[in-house]
């Protein structure tokens, strides 16, 4: 399984000269095993995606997480969209009152954008998932709700290779003075539980957390104790806060390092980063 | 396994909450109690933990006005497993040593975005504070 991380930020695309180490395309990995290719989100990572090799295929399955815009931008720019040659897989989450693809639509539609989902040229296949468990090639992949404000669904993708999750938002602390400890009262640990590379939400410092209480998103600290809790055998942290540049990410990793003692390796995500398992 | 979110959020929810909440599972198991429902139980959730149903529900007896014991049946909670639907009484229930006091239930069947009956809520108070 290989693994390209090509957008790290959260919720806003961020460049400019104090973000260019670490990257401010917003969320999206490109997972490739055996000539099969999984993008999981969207984000405007995905542009950097298009000059891939990898794109050298006939079919491409898109996991999305959830649709807010930071996970969905580079959708309509994502060039196999208008391959009629491709065939494109979009697996994500519908509600009760609207399908996955009537919740697409709102963003492939004026005044947000000027194609229309029917007017793509490749061959569209849009799937609904839930709590569900599917295979695309040599991956299984389960997908599990779990804390974020509206639908939002984590990835674990196994191959016979290892495991990756992905959980890209997400405030499993939601409600609680800190962590719980307890497993089974945990959102997402199922996902992560021994996964050779754990991509987690890490969007703030603790003190930033207790400004932002429900925004959907985590401390650093509590997703080092995630992982922990998890027996994962490494950490990216993920979705960069748009307002922490490279240096404050630095010190922040840095801190991290100093003032826990965590057994797994844990390093900041970054735009460009290959991984193979 | 954990349980799914729908169940985790309404524990910290009722966690939240100054009135007494009780959260089961499907069967009836009495997933978590909060602080307020410690005193209904006479019981500490730190202490026993989850508890199965036949144990949670033998802690007291519910009555009608003429002390006579209900049906468990016509418990909200109870209906609320049976129909997935939210229901509503007013009773009395009598704790292990004796004690009476007239209650007011509501309770509400947890219902994933899925469609998917996880679980259900009773939510407990004094008629004097209705």
């Amino acid at each position: 399984m290989n693994i390209t991380i090509r957008g790290v930020r959260g919720s806003i695309p961020t460049f400019n000269p104090e973000t260019m180490l670490y990257g401010g395309h917003t969320s999206c990995l490109e997972v490739v095993e055996d000539d099969c290719l999984l993008v999981l989100d969207a984000g405007t990572g995905i542009q950097n995606l298009n000059l891939s090799p990898n794109l050298d295929v006939h079919r491409i399955d898109i996991l999305l997480t959830h649709l807010h815009i930071d996970h969905i931008q580079g959708l309509g720019f994502f060039k196999p969209l208008f391959d009629s040659s491709k065939e494109v897989h979009i697996w994500g989450v519908g509600t009760k009152t609207k399908s996955l693809r009537a919740r697409i639509g709102r963003y492939f539609s004026p005044p947000l954008f000027p194609v229309y989902f029917r007017n793509l040229a490749c061959k569209l296949i849009i799937h609904e998932i839930d709590n569900s468990i599917f295979n695309i090639g040599p991956f299984t992949i389960q997908s599990q709700y779990i804390i974020h404000p509206g639908p939002t669904v984590g990835y674990r993708v196994q191959s016979p290779r290892g495991v990756l999750t992905f959980i890209p938002d997400h405030e499993p602390a939601l409600g609680q003075m800190k962590l719980t400890n307890e497993i089974s009262w945990l959102s997402g640990i199922e996902l992560a539980s021994g996964a050779d590379i754990l991509m987690h939400d890490a969007q703030y410092t603790r003190e930033e957390y207790r400004m932002k209480i429900g925004w959907g998103h985590s401390a650093m600290e509590d997703t080092l104790q995630f992982a922990a809790l998890a027996n994962v055998k490494k950490l990216y942290l993920f979705h960069h806060d748009p307002m922490h540049t490279d240096a404050m990410l630095d010190e922040m990793l840095k801190g991290l390092k100093e003032n826990t003692s965590y057994p797994f390796p844990f390093e900041m995500a970054v735009e460009g980063t290959r991984i193979e398992l | 396994m954990s349980y799914p979110i729908e169940i985790i959020l309404n524990r910290q929810l009722a966690d939240c909450l100054a009135i007494p909440v009780f959260i089961t599972d499907t069967s009836g198991n009495l997933l978590f109690y909060n602080e307020p429902a410690e005193d209904i139980l006479g019981r500490r959730y730190e202490d026993t933990g989850e508890m199965p149903v036949e144990e949670w529900s033998t802690i007291f007896k519910s009555k009608d006005e003429n002390g006579n014991l209900l049906d468990p049946g016509e418990l909200p909670l109870v209906r609320t497993l049976h129909n997935q639907l939210p229901y509503f009484k007013t009773f009395w229930i009598e704790s292990l040593i004796g004690k009476s006091i007239k209650i007011s239930v509501s309770s509400y069947p947890i219902i994933g975005r899925n469609g998917v009956f996880v679980g259900a809520v009773a939510i407990f108070w004094s008629p004097s504070e209705e």
